[in-house]
């Protein structure tokens, strides 16, 4: 820490705090959220929360009433919110305003979160920061199809703590049959759902003020807790140091323009702790190490940290990892897999097509996805909702599998919340979210498995990767020359591909599955067996040769196209380049590099030396 | 932890996906308690470093204080300071002071919140896309060149909270802004979690709000445990009155308060004195809509 001026220091006789006891008088905040079906009066409860409880500067319930006089409005609570003049114009919450309140317990944050189902999207926003929920009912109205959509996204949310207002109770004589009427109802239809039942339903009447503060005079057979204390008895969500370690890594910082060499793997620990000395390893990519120290600035030096903090390591073993991995235990490592069952809700104007690209952003990673299958598409704000199409449109819910290109690390919501949501990007917009229900197995779960029990045992030499990638100049890479048919060529700019890189110094080796066949498969080719221990067999030596340092070229000509994946599973930790060679163009395969075949050897070589360079594969 | 922890660790979170998402990045420093704050959190965030320009909009009307601490922390710091400003209304008197000796209904005359329009508003645009001259601090000499770096920013870390007043409690923690700066508040993208706005289109750009959650006794409370330096300003000192949110000079009234300190301001608030008197009452230039109607159009 520099030594800048700091504040004055505080040295007042008339001052009650004493230098160092702030953090424990910083009081507990918590965040809820106010939803319902337009109308019901989420507004009206909530300003008149904020009356009831003192929390509203002086004199603006009396100028907002003034005002309601002079324009000849009835005035409401709601006013007291509705902070923008387009909100007061249209009597609707656009948003979701937030406000303050305190009670002896705690602070809260009341996110004021609107109904009308134009705003759906703020609704969510708002939702999604909150610990805690209240639902609001119009008595009179009953359960609207809001009131079933907002209860739906607030158990896909992930929002455990639920009260039910059902509201203007004066509307309908302060009935308690009335009032269990409606708690049946939204009951059966929560538990229809598989919804988180509700703590609490109280019934209110908000604009008299009845049992939000206080208790009412007129509905005294109900002998529940009033709002507020429902509100007080809710509990602050729970440490989640004692799960297993997650940290998705959010960026690698090196700062050595500043004269810092320190080299720091950032993040947020979503869940668990680790310590210095810890194992750790990363997802997908499967490298390991220890964590050498937990980096901070002005704090206080640390050997372990949990849960919550947004920190930083420097590691044993200069590892190459990126964005996106999950840094974790090796004991407890989360799932990797291309296909994920989930739950989502649907945002955008546009509707969520099958055989589109979209982006998937879960944790840090952000990758091309698609919709697998769509199992079932659903209208939240009915009662059984399953609508036959084969998109899903806006405001609907769905039930998929998805696939991305390439394998990801993540969670089941149920092992691990932070880790198993996930938003799609549609163009520049969020256009949906949900959570992981299940990781479904694509035709890799095996060799990955594999590659893992080999990785996380893996014997290292003294030798590190990037020792070798410092002194050969370039990293560990994998270019495969795939196409459908044979006679393309492959072979033929494979060998004019190593050559090139030969030349300019690159430790470069050409695998020829041929060789492999002739050699490590020599016990195989008697006896009648799958062509897919083949590919393993060839996977394994790729990845042999790529941890001895080496630019590796190869062709699928032995191996076939397929299984290009197969052999990417076995080395999820290096580089690799996939150059298509398609004469008709008709090739949908995600691919680095796309030619025809009639290309001159030497340019596409250079091309490809090019975009190893792009990738920072080889120095420049 | 407790919940300044948490709003620490949420801030710095923000910060680094801030950094992670937009090449052209930049932190408006208003030399204020928050934004200082804010600067603060982007030391935690990058293990001591600022790794991206911070920008301050000099409306010429600044308390002298306010700027020679700003140039000793940009030394300290190493900063990447860069300052714009309307240097040709300022010149040219265009200005809600230098116009009040004109009588009432003259088409020069100009109110508080015109001020605002062009001194802060319409710099800040200018100064963003890099369509007026910025300057920046040469570190080595102290002085301010001008900044050959033209190139307009696409992301903008603000230090609005969501307290401060009404139209601040419905921005997100990253909230979009289009060609023209304008913010369509009726429409803006979802939130889910920790996911946020980070594609965006062409000549547009994102503000990036990492103290949205913080009000300003937790400003205060964190100021006293990070032990940040702040300007004298914010204190009593001997009159019986300070400022609480600082402006331009001729537009800000001090409140009544004897706090003179960063505890005895710590007091004050949480004693509830000063809960009946909105933050901002001192900024003269607020009024009805006239914040709000600002914001609209791009001020911060």
């Amino acid at each position: 820490m520099t030594d800048a001026p700091a504040a004055p220091a505080s040295s007042s006789p008339n001052v009650d705090l004493r230098a160092g006891d702030l953090r424990e008088i910083v009081r507990p905040q918590m965040q809820i959220v106010v939803v319902g079906h337009v109308d019901h009066g989420k507004s009206t409860v909530v300003g008149r929360l904020l009356a009831d409880t003192g929390s509203l500067p002086q004199g603006k319930l009396e100028a907002v009433r003034r005002e309601c006089e002079r324009t000849g409005k009835p005035f409401e609570y709601a006013f007291l919110l509705d902070a923008l003049s387009d909100e007061q114009d249209q009597g609707i919450t656009i948003d979701t305003a937030r406000c303050f309140f305190k009670t002896i317990l705690r602070d809260y944050i009341i996110i004021d979160a609107p109904g009308h189902i134009e705003f759906l999207k703020n609704m969510i926003s708002g939702a999604a920061r909150a610990e805690a929920a209240t639902l609001v009912i119009d008595a009179k109205e009953g359960v609207r199809e809001n009131s079933r959509r907002h209860g739906y996204i607030l158990s896909m949310l992930g929002i455990k703590q639920v009260v039910v207002c059902v509201n203007k109770m004066d509307l309908v004589g302060h009935d308690e049959a009335h009032f269990k009427k409606i708690e049946a109802e939204y009951r059966q239809f929560l538990a229809g759902i598989g919804a988180v039942s509700p703590r609490q339903f109280v019934p209110v009447s908000a604009i008299g003020g009845e049992n939000l503060a206080t208790r009412s005079a007129r509905m005294t057979w109900y002998k529940g807790p009033t709002l507020l204390e429902t509100l007080d008895a809710f509990t602050m969500a729970p440490s989640k140091s004692a799960a297993a370690f997650r940290m998705p890594v959010q960026a690698v910082y090196k700062f050595t323009k500043h004269g810092d060499d320190r080299r720091i793997i950032a993040g947020r620990i979503e869940a668990g702790k680790v310590k210095v000395g810890d194992k750790v390893v990363f997802s997908p990519s499967n490298k390991s190490t220890r964590v050498k120290s937990i980096e901070a600035f002005h704090a206080a030096p640390r050997t372990e940290i949990d849960a919550g903090w947004s920190t930083g390591f420097t590691l044993d073993e200069e590892i190459y990892v990126t964005r996106g991995e999950i840094m974790s235990h090796a004991d407890h490592v989360p799932k990797v897999s291309t296909r994920l069952r989930a739950n989502l809700i649907w945002l955008g104007r546009k509707p969520f097509l099958q055989g589109r690209d979209y982006k998937l952003k879960v944790h840090t990673m952000a990758t091309p996805v698609r919709i697998h299958k769509l199992l079932k598409v659903i209208d939240a704000s009915e009662v059984s909702g399953e609508l036959a199409k084969d998109h899903v449109g806006r405001h609907d819910v769905a039930d998929v599998i998805l696939e991305t290109r390439n394998p990801i690390a993540f969670d089941l919501i149920t092992d691990s919340e932070s880790t198993g949501r996930f938003v799609i990007v549609d163009g520049y917009d969020v256009a949906g979210g949900g959570i992981i229900t299940a990781a479904e197995s694509d035709d890799q779960d095996e060799l990955r498995s594999e590659a893992r029990r080999r990785d996380f045992n893996w014997v290292k030499g003294a030798v590190s990767a990037s020792e070798r990638a410092d002194r050969y100049g370039h990293q560990a890479a994998l270019v495969m020359f795939v196409g459908k048919k044979s006679g393309m060529g492959k072979h033929r700019y494979a060998r004019a591909l190593e050559k090139a890189l030969f030349e300019q110094r690159r430790n470069v080796y050409l695998l020829d599955g041929t060789n492999v066949l002739l050699g490590v498969d020599q016990d195989l080719v008697w006896v009648d067996t799958s062509q897919s221990e083949l590919v393993r067999r060839f996977g394994e030596v790729a990845h042999l040769l790529l941890d001895a340092g080496l630019i590796v070229v190869s062709t699928t000509n032995a191996i076939g196209l397929a299984d290009f994946g197969a052999v990417q599973s076995l080395i999820p930790d290096s580089p690799t380049l996939a150059i298509e060679i398609d004469p008709e163009g008709t090739s949908a395969q995600p691919c680095d590099l796309r030619i025809a075949g009639d290309e001159p050897e030497a340019e596409v070589a250079a091309k490809i030396i090019a975009l190893l360079a792009t990738r920072h594969i080889i120095g420049k | 932890m407790d919940s300044l922890d948490q709003l620490e660790q949420q801030s710095v979170y923000i910060l680094r996906e801030a950094f992670r998402h937009f090449e052209r990045l930049c932190m408006l420093w208003s030399i204020g308690k928050d934004s200082t704050v804010l600067l603060w959190l982007a030391r935690k965030a990058f293990f001591g470093h600022v790794p991206f320009p911070l920008v301050h909009i000099d409306t010429s009307y600044k308390l002298p204080e306010m700027i020679a601490y700003r140039d000793r922390l940009a030394l300290e710091y190493k900063l990447q300071m860069v300052v714009g400003q309307d240097g040709e209304a300022i010149a040219a008197g265009r200005t809600f002071p230098l116009t009040q000796h004109l009588p009432d209904g003259h088409p020069d005359k100009l109110t508080r919140v015109d001020c605002c329009g062009i001194l802060k508003r319409d710099a800040l645009k200018g100064t963003l896309q890099g369509t007026t001259t910025r300057k920046r601090l040469n570190l080595k000499t102290g002085t301010y060149d001008v900044d050959p770096d033209r190139e307009p920013y696409h992301g903008v870390i603000v230090g609005a909270r969501a307290d401060e007043e009404g139209s601040r409690s419905k921005e997100r923690y990253f909230s979009p802004r289009d060609k023209n700066n304008a913010w369509d508040v009726g429409d803006q993208p979802p939130e889910f979690w920790n996911q946020f706005k980070t594609d965006f289109a062409p000549g547009t750009h994102v503000r990036i709000h990492p103290l949205l959650d913080w009000t300003e006794l937790h400003v205060w409370e964190y100021i006293k445990r990070e032990n940040i330096p702040t300007v004298s300003l914010y204190y009593d000192q001997g009159t019986g009155t300070r400022y609480r949110s600082l402006g331009c000079g001729p537009c800000q009234a001090p409140i009544q308060s004897t706090a003179r300190d960063v505890d005895e301001i710590i007091v004050e608030l949480r004693s509830g004195k000063l809960k009946n008197i909105a933050e901002r009452s001192g900024r003269l230039q607020d009024g009805k809509h006239g914040l709000e109607e600002l914001r609209r159009d791009g001020y911060m």
